[in-house]
């Protein structure tokens, strides 16, 4: 966590949410990004380059936003280290406050924060065009004049103000005093002012510089933030001792030292901001006007379900013919490698290890990047937390929070981005048990398994009715694992991941127009993670896949009648098009054989014990296994099982024949309506993808939660298939 | 003894006390909803369980449960 270069200029940028701090940021550094990681936090940390006509080329921190810097979880202890430089943060150099001038006192809050600290700073007063409908006025000069740093009025969407800016922020690195006032306010009760004292003296020597006031910052944050159940880090023992100490012999007296830091900072806030603003605040009387109808329990709910349709249609409809267009790319790449090389190993590598395993990672790419651009617009027009308004008491009801129902939401795309999507909540625990269900959701690569299973097992409508059991059956499938995915979470949330049910508090920001620059960085960014974070790992398992399914080549005592047929084949009188026929049965036989007693083979043999009371043979074994890489991998290895790849033809529909035909060594049917449920609600409820065992990993930072995560969904897999298969076994269907 | 819910929906009022746990009646007095601040109830939402409350020009939403644990008293607008 150093800065790139040592010795290189350091500027944090630091503000409330939905404060144009984002596009400021965008703004100053351009396509300079990086992203990297907070160490031992799943925090992404943003920084960029820009060049200062007088510095040079420094390095900005975008600070995740909040309100405060008081802290509860290790996230949002983030802030108060990067912008103090508590250990093992760096100290910034200045810092750039960005304050939003319509909601200002709330704002300055913050910035009345950052100030105690000593930290040299600049205000950007970010003033959106709204303002002047609205006929409200900060003045910038007022504002300077109370706070004692430079004020400078920008407009981050538009890109306004930025040399000013930069100007600034060159005046206070020369002379850093000219950014660094001192405190604002005094703290005139002389009972908080021990407890002050008292705090100030445990603070450990790291935290210490000398500065008295900055050290007093220090202490009035431990106050404000450390508790019983807080989870900061690297919090000393005596520290906590101290600020305990002193909370209760104020709670003695019944003085609430919270309040009186806090209403402290207020009282000078309300003060100033009156002289610095014209006319008084009102509400934005726009959005104000457009929550009335999209928060309104029928019309508001009605909208939700509008857009989330719309959501549901981009993602699965218009985003299909990219999907073929990429999948019949990487098709086009492997016939043409077959041509124009020999056959063997390398080949066989290429083909299908290498180009199938980039292709099914590939694949998924244009509906989780429209996902995100989708998520991305919601959340940058302020509509994501109406959607928490809204949903909060359904989610609720299943110990859920209101902000999981879009990473819930988003596993009906792909459960990687779902599981990423979960960083929008506060708690820990609240994150975690969203973590644990989400991949229940019907995913996008269960899609190309049931469709599979559907049409090879169940009859179409036909002519005969207008109810179409096909499609009926997958409407099916999507209710049932939503369903089973708030149970699960409901049970969850009262056994394993309890929890206080934690209060809500949403800020409702007005509405904007999204901005693409915003929203086209986030879904690049979160692109380039699916690919690294996912991609790696499908494209390993196919690989992986691929030498399981090739190796051992056919032993001499298999390969030998079949080379014995072939020669024989060669030698009779016959036409060209029936010996054409003659050899490629005898090819597919070979194929056949030889992914038997393959170790894919082997290990398909090895688990069909466990897997016959489901009603699978251990051709499905293998596919089960396969699609550990990821779902739709089922489909590719069910063919490749059943050599429907080889000769002329739609792969899809001659699976689907050849499951029909399979036979068990008794002559009856392996696919009966009841195997293809049975094998429908495995591939609903069991966790086989691991990538999104990986990404739960890096998420929680440990194994516990991944595994806990594959235990439970196979068990409860395997517990519902058993019921459904038995039991339908029990009632007579066979 | 008023709790916020019992406002009328539109109208103002001063906040007098927080109730709940600690980390959220910080959270509220960090984004302005202080005793002796003046607020606005924006809409109450009965079917979700919201309220929603304008202060010091920012939106605020609540549990309503939640928000039964603040005390207000009702003033003029």
């Amino acid at each position: 966590m150093s800065n790139l270069n040592e010795g290189s200029i350091l500027i944090a940028l630091a503000g409330n949410p939905n404060t144009g701090k984002t596009s400021l940021f965008n703004r100053l550094t351009n396509t300079h990004q990086r992203v990297g990681n907070y160490p031992g936090i799943t925090v992404d940390r943003h920084s960029g380059n820009f060049e200062l006509p007088k510095a040079g080329e420094v390095e900005v921190l975008d600070i995740p936003g909040n309100y405060s810097l008081s802290a509860r979880s290790a996230e949002e202890q983030i802030a108060i280290g990067a912008l103090s430089g508590l250990p093992p943060y760096p100290a910034p150099d200045v810092v750039v406050l960005v304050v939003d001038a319509s909601q200002l006192a709330r704002n300055l809050y913050l910035a009345l924060q950052v100030i105690e600290l000593e930290q040299p700073a600049v205000v950007a007063l970010n003033m959106v065009d709204m303002l002047d409908d609205e006929g409200r006025e900060v003045s910038p000069h007022a504002l300077e004049q109370a706070l004692g740093v430079p004020v400078i009025a920008i407009n981050a969407r538009e890109g306004d103000g930025l040399e000013d800016l930069k100007a600034a922020l060159d005046r206070v690195l020369a002379q850093p005093e000219k950014g660094t006032p001192g405190a604002r306010w005094a703290h005139e009760d002389p009972l908080l002012q021990a407890d002050l004292l008292a705090v100030h003296r445990a603070l450990p020597e790291s935290w210490k510089d000398g500065r008295a006031h900055r050290e007093e910052a220090l202490a009035a944050w431990a106050l404000l933030s450390l508790g019983d159940d807080d989870e900061l880090q690297r919090v000393p023992d005596d520290l906590r001792a101290a600020v305990a100490h002193r909370r209760r012999l104020a709670a003695g007296s019944g003085r609430d030292i919270d309040e009186q830091l806090i209403s402290a900072r207020y009282e000078w806030i309300d003060k100033h901001v009156a002289a610095a603003t014209r006319h008084p605040n009102r509400s934005s009387a726009w959005s104000e006007r457009a929550d009335a109808l999209l928060l309104h329990p029928v019309v508001g709910f009605a909208a939700l379900i509008f857009i989330m349709g719309f959501l549901f249609q981009t993602l699965f409809s218009w985003s299909g013919p990219l999907i073929e267009w990429i999948d019949s790319g990487f098709g086009s790449v492997s016939a043409w490698i077959v041509t124009v090389m020999p056959e063997g190993t390398l080949r066989s590598f290429l083909t299908e290890g290498l180009i199938a395993g980039t292709g099914s990672v590939l694949v998924f790419f244009p509906q989780i990047m429209l996902l995100f651009a989708l998520l991305g617009l919601m959340e940058d027009s302020g509509y994501m937390s109406r959607v928490a308004f809204l949903m909060d008491r359904i989610m609720r009801a299943v110990g859920l929070h209101g902000r999981a129902f879009i990473p819930m939401l988003s596993g009906y795309a792909c459960a990687i981005p779902a599981v990423m999507a979960t960083r929008t909540m506060e708690r820990r625990r609240d994150r975690l048990l969203t973590m644990m269900v989400v991949p229940l959701m019907s995913c996008a690569a269960r899609l190309p398994v049931y469709t599979l299973i559907i049409g090879a097992l169940f009859p179409t409508g036909g002519d005969t009715g207008w109810i179409d059991v096909q499609g009926l059956l997958l409407v099916g499938m999507y209710l049932f694992s939503t369903i089973i995915a708030l149970v699960a979470a409901g049970v969850l949330s009262r056994t394993l991941i309890k929890g206080p049910n934690v209060p809500l508090i949403l800020e409702l920001p007005p509405y904007r127009l999204p901005q693409a620059r915003v929203v086209g960085r986030m879904v690049f960014q979160k692109g380039r993670v699916f690919v690294t974070e996912a991609g790696t790992v499908i494209l390993a398992c196919t690989v992986g896949l691929w030498l399981l399914s090739d190796y051992p080549g056919l032993s001499d005592a298999h390969a030998q009648p079949l080379d014995a047929r072939l020669a024989a084949l060669e030698q009779a009188e016959l036409d060209p098009a029936t010996r054409a026929v003659a050899t490629t049965e005898i090819q597919r036989e070979r194929g056949a054989l030889q992914r038997e007693h393959s170790w894919a083979g082997k290990l398909g043999h090895t688990i069909e014990p466990a897997i016959a009371p489901l009603g699978f043979d251990w051709k499905i074994g293998v596919g089960l296994i396969g699609s550990l890489a990821a779902r739709e991998v089922f489909v590719a290895t069910m063919a490749v099982v059943y050599g429907a790849g080889e000769g002329e033809g739609a792969t899809l529909s001659k699976l689907r024949k050849k499951m029909r035909e399979e036979k068990r060594s008794d002559g009856a049917p392996v696919y009966t309506p009841l195997v293809g449920l049975s094998l429908l609600v495995f591939f609903a409820l069991a966790c086989q993808c691991l990538s999104t065992v990986a990404v739960v990993k890096r998420e929680t930072g440990t194994w516990r939660w991944p595994f806990f995560m594959l235990g439970y969904m196979t068990v409860l897999a395997w517990v519902a298939s058993f019921a459904v298969y038995q039991g339908g076994m029990a009632l007579g269907f066979h | 003894m008023t709790p916020l819910t019992s406002l009328p929906p539109g109208g103002c009022g001063r906040l007098l006390s927080l109730g709940g746990e600690r980390s959220f009646r910080r959270r509220l007095m960090e984004l302005g909803l202080l005793p002796g601040t003046e607020f606005r109830l924006v809409r109450l939402v009965h079917v979700g369980g919201m309220v929603e409350v304008e202060v010091r020009g920012c939106h605020i939403s609540l549990r309503m449960s939640e928000a039964e644990q603040i005390e207000v008293e009702a003033i003029a607008p």
